[in-house]
C-alpha cells in the first residue's frame, strides 16, 4: 500500500515539476508548488514518522503562501524571458524529457548508494533535483528562480530523509525553506519597487 | 553562562535589536564596541574554567543542546572567536565611513552568529545548514528593497544554495567510507560530492562569476565583508573535514585537487584583474585570488599549511576592509568605476586612492605590507614541494601587481595644474589612515599577530601539529 502511494507521489511530482516548467501564470506556479510539496510529504513518509514529515509539508505550504501573497500585490502580467537561448514550451518539454531519461537511468545506481532508499523515493527526489536545476538554467525571473531552488531542495530533502533522521536537521531545513521564500518575497518586492514608484 | 549563548545567540539577538536603530554613527560605534567586547572575552576569558572576580565566581560552559544536537565551543576555539569578532569589529567601525552601517551592522551580527554556529555544531556536517541560513540573510544586506535586484544577486543565491545539498550528502557518504575504507568507488563519489559542494561555496573557478557581477552592482564595502567572512569560515569548515577523516587527509589526489583549484583561482584572479578596467571588479578578482591562497595553504604539508592558513586570515580581513572602503568612497564621487571615469581621482580622494592601491599591493604580496609574510611562507613551502606550482603562483601575483600599477596610473592621471582638493570626510580619512597603518604594521611586524594566532591550530585534533 505504502509503495503504491509512493509511486502515485512520483507521478504527482512528475506532473507538477513539468507543469512548473511550462506554465506562465504565477497562480498556477504557486498551486503546482503546493501540490509538489504534498508529493514530497508522501515520499518523506516512507522513512520519517508522520509528525516529522508533516513539518516539511507545512513549511512548504507556508513558503508557497508567502510567495503567492507577495506576488499577488503586483501587476498580473508575468515576466517575459528574453535572450538568445530557446525558451519555448516545446523546448522545455523536450528538456524535461531528457531529464526524465537521465533520472530513469541513474535511479538504480543512486538508490544503491543511498542505502536502498527505494526506487520511488530515489526516483522522485532525482526528478525534483533535475527539474529544479533545469528550471534554474532557463530563467532569470526571481519568482521562478526561487521556485527552482525550492524544487531542488525538495528533491534533496526527500533523499536526505532516507539517511538522516535528526530533528535539528528537519527544523533547520524547514527554516531554510521558509527563509528562501522570504528572500524570494523580498526580491520580488524589490523587483517591483520601480513600478510602484512610477504608478504613484 | 554558556559559550554558545555568548558568541552565537547574543550576537543574533543584538543584530535583531540593532535593526531598530537607523543612525549610522550610533550603529557603527555600538556594533564595533560590542564585537570588540566579544573578541576580548573570547581571548582572555577561558571557556570551561572556573574563575572568580571578587566574591563572584563563574564558569563559561562550552556546550548547548538544541533538539538533540549540540553546539560546542571548545576552549581551544577561543582565539578563533577572538579573531573572528575582532575582525568583525574592524568592519563595523568602518561601516560609518562607508555609509552602509544600517545594513551591515545588524545583519552582519546575525550572519556572524550563524557562521560561528556553523563552527560549533556537532556533528560538524550540519555546518552547511547554518552557512546556508547566513547566505539567505546576506541577500537583504546586499540589495535594497527599493531597487530591483541584479543578476549577480540571484546567481549568488543559486550557487551558494546549491552547495548545501552536496556537502550534506557528501558528509553522509564519508561516514560510509569510514565504515568500509576499501570501497574506492564510494570514496571517489563522496570526494566528488564534497568537491562540488565546496566549489560552489568557495566560488572556485569557474563558479565565481557572481563575484565580479556583484561588485558592479552592490556596495563594495558590504560585498567586501561577505567576501571576507564567508570564505574564511568555509575554509575552516573544510579544514574540519580534513581533520575528521584521516583517509581524506592522507589522500594525494585531494592534495593535487586543492593545489590545482588554488592555483586556478590565483592565476585567473590575477590575470583577470590585470586586464580589468573596472576598479570594483579588480577588488573582486583580488578576493578570488585570496581564496586561492587559502586553498594552496591547505594543499601543503598540513603541519605548516595550517599556521599559514591562519596567518592569511587577518591580512585578508584588514586588506579587504581597506580596499572595499576605499572603493566605496571612490564610488560616491565618480559616475562609474570604470578607468575612464576614475581618471585623476587621486587629486580629490587621496586617502581612498592610496588605500586602494596599498590594499591591492598587500594582496599582491608586496613587501612590507600585511599580505607579504603569509604569502612568502606559502610560496617558499609551495616551491619546495613543486617548483612549477610556485611558478604559477608567481604568474597570479604578477597579474595582481599589474592591476595595482594600472589602477595607480589611472587614478593619478589628472590634467596638468589640477589642484589637490580632498573630498573625503574626516571619518573616512581616519578609518582609511588607520587601516593603511595597520597594513604596514602587519607587514613589518608580523610577529605582533602571532600572540593571537599561535594557539589556533589547537582547535583541530590532527592538523597543524
Amino acid at each position: 500500500m505504502a509503495l503504491t502511494f509512493s509511486w502515485i507521489a512520483v507521478v504527482v511530482i512528475l506532473v507538477t515539476s513539468i507543469g512548473l516548467l511550462l506554465v506562465r501564470d504565477w497562480r498556477w506556479s504557486i498551486i503546482l508548488l503546493a501540490v509538489q510539496y504534498l508529493g514530497m510529504f508522501i515520499l518523506t513518509l516512507q522513512h520519517w514518522p508522520f509528525g516529522m514529515a508533516s513539518v516539511k509539508l507545512v513549511a512548504g505550504w507556508m513558503s508557497a503562501a508567502i510567495l503567492g501573497m507577495t506576488r499577488s500585490n503586483y501587476p498580473a502580467h508575468d515576466f517575459e524571458e528574453t535572450g538568445i537561448w530557446p525558451r519555448g514550451r516545446l523546448f522545455r518539454l523536450f528538456a524535461a524529457g531528457i531529464v526524465l531519461l537521465i533520472v530513469s537511468t541513474t535511479t538504480p545506481g543512486v538508490d544503491t548508494i543511498m542505502a536502498d532508499a527505494g526506487y520511488a523515493v530515489t526516483g522522485g527526489s532525482l526528478l525534483l533535483i533535475g527539474m529544479g536545476l533545469l528550471h534554474l538554467g532557463i530563467t532569470s525571473y526571481i519568482l521562478r528562480v526561487v521556485i527552482g531552488l525550492m524544487t531542488v531542495l525538495s528533491g534533496f530533502e526527500i533523499l536526505y530523509s532516507a539517511v538522516e533522521g535528526s530533528i535539528l536537521v528537519a527544523a533547520l531545513l524547514a527554516v531554510i525553506n521558509l527563509g528562501l521564500a522570504l528572500v524570494g518575497a523580498y526580491l520580488l518586492t524589490a523587483e517591483n519597487a520601480l513600478q510602484e514608484v512610477e504608478s504613484e | 553562562m554558556n559559550a554558545p549563548y555568548i558568541w552565537i545567540v547574543f550576537p543574533i539577538g543584538i543584530g535583531i535589536l540593532l535593526l531598530l536603530i537607523s543612525n549610522q554613527r550610533a550603529l557603527s560605534l555600538l556594533g564595533g564596541v560590542i564585537a570588540l567586547l566579544l573578541a576580548v572575552i573570547a581571548q582572555f576569558v577561558p571557556i570551561e574554567l572556573a574563575m572568580s572576580v571578587g566574591s563572584i565566581s563563574f564558569k563559561i560552559d562550552s556546550s548547548l543542546t538544541i533538539l538533540g544536537r549540540t553546539l560546542l565551543l571548545q576552549p581551544a576555539e577561543g582565539p578563533l572567536l577572538a579573531l573572528i569578532y575582532g575582525a568583525v569589529a574592524l568592519w563595523f567601525f568602518g561601516a560609518e565611513a562607508s555609509k552602509a552601517a544600517t545594513r551591515l551592522v545588524p545583519i552582519g551580527f546575525m550572519i556572524t552568529g550563524l557562521l560561528v554556529a556553523s563552527i560549533a555544531v556537532e556533528p560538524f556536517l550540519y555546518a552547511a545548514l547554518f552557512i546556508e541560513m547566513a547566505i539567505l540573510l546576506a541577500i537583504p544586506m546586499l540589495t535594497s528593497i527599493y531597487h530591483p535586484p541584479s543578476r549577480g544577486v540571484s546567481r549568488f543565491l543559486i550557487y551558494q544554495t546549491l552547495a548545501m545539498p552536496f556537502i550534506l550528502l557528501a558528509g553522509w557518504l564519508l561516514g560510509g567510507v569510514e565504515a568500509s575504507p576499501g570501497d574506492l568507488a564510494l570514496a571517489g563519489q563522496s570526494a566528488s560530492m564534497l568537491g562540488l559542494g565546496f566549489a560552489f561555496l568557495l566560488a572556485i573557478f569557474p563558479l565565481y562569476n557572481w563575484v565580479p557581477l556583484l561588485s558592479e552592482e552592490v556596495s563594495p564595502y558590504i560585498l567586501g565583508f561577505l567576501l571576507w567572512i564567508l570564505p574564511t569560515i568555509t575554509i575552516i569548515f573544510s579544514a574540519s573535514f580534513l581533520d575528521r577523516y584521516s583517509w581524506l587527509r592522507s589522500s594525494p589526489q585531494l592534495t593535487i585537487a586543492l593545489r590545482l583549484a588554488g592555483l586556478l583561482m590565483i592565476v585567473t584572479g590575477g590575470l583577470f584583474a590585470a586586464f580589468q578596467r573596472h576598479l570594483a571588479r579588480i577588488m573582486s578578482y583580488g578576493a578570488i585570488a585570496e581564496t586561492g591562497f587559502s586553498l594552496l595553504a591547505l594543499s601543503l604539508n598540513l603541519r605548516l599549511g595550517i599556521p599559514i592558513l591562519f596567518l592569511l586570515i587577518p591580512a585578508r580581513a584588514l586588506g579587504l576592509a581597506v580596499w572595499s572602503l576605499s572603493v566605496t568612497v571612490i564610488k560616491e564621487q565618480v559616475e562609474t568605476m570604470r578607468f575612464g571615469a576614475a581618471r585623476g581621482v587621486l587629486r580629490i580622494l587621496p586617502f581612498a586612492g592610496a588605500g586602494m592601491i596599498i590594499a591591492t599591493l598587500s594582496t599582491s604580496a608586496f613587501p612590507l605590507l600585511a599580505g607579504f609574510p603569509a604569502r612568502l611562507a606559502l610560496w617558499e613551502e609551495l616551491a619546495r614541494e613543486s617548483i612549477s606550482s610556485g611558478f604559477w603562483m608567481a604568474i597570479g601575483i604578477v597579474g595582481l601587481l599589474i592591476s595595482a600599477f594600472r589602477s595607480l596610473a589611472v587614478i593619478s592621471m589628472a590634467d596638468e595644474y589640477t589642484s589637490w582638493e580632498p573630498r573625503e570626510s574626516m571619518t573616512q580619512r581616519i578609518m582609511l589612515g588607520l587601516g593603511v597603518i595597520g597594513l604596514f604594521i602587519l607587514g613589518i611586524f608580523p610577529q605582533t599577530i602571532q600572540y593571537f594566532l599561535s594557539n589556533l591550530p589547537l582547535m583541530f585534533e590532527h592538523l597543524g601539529r
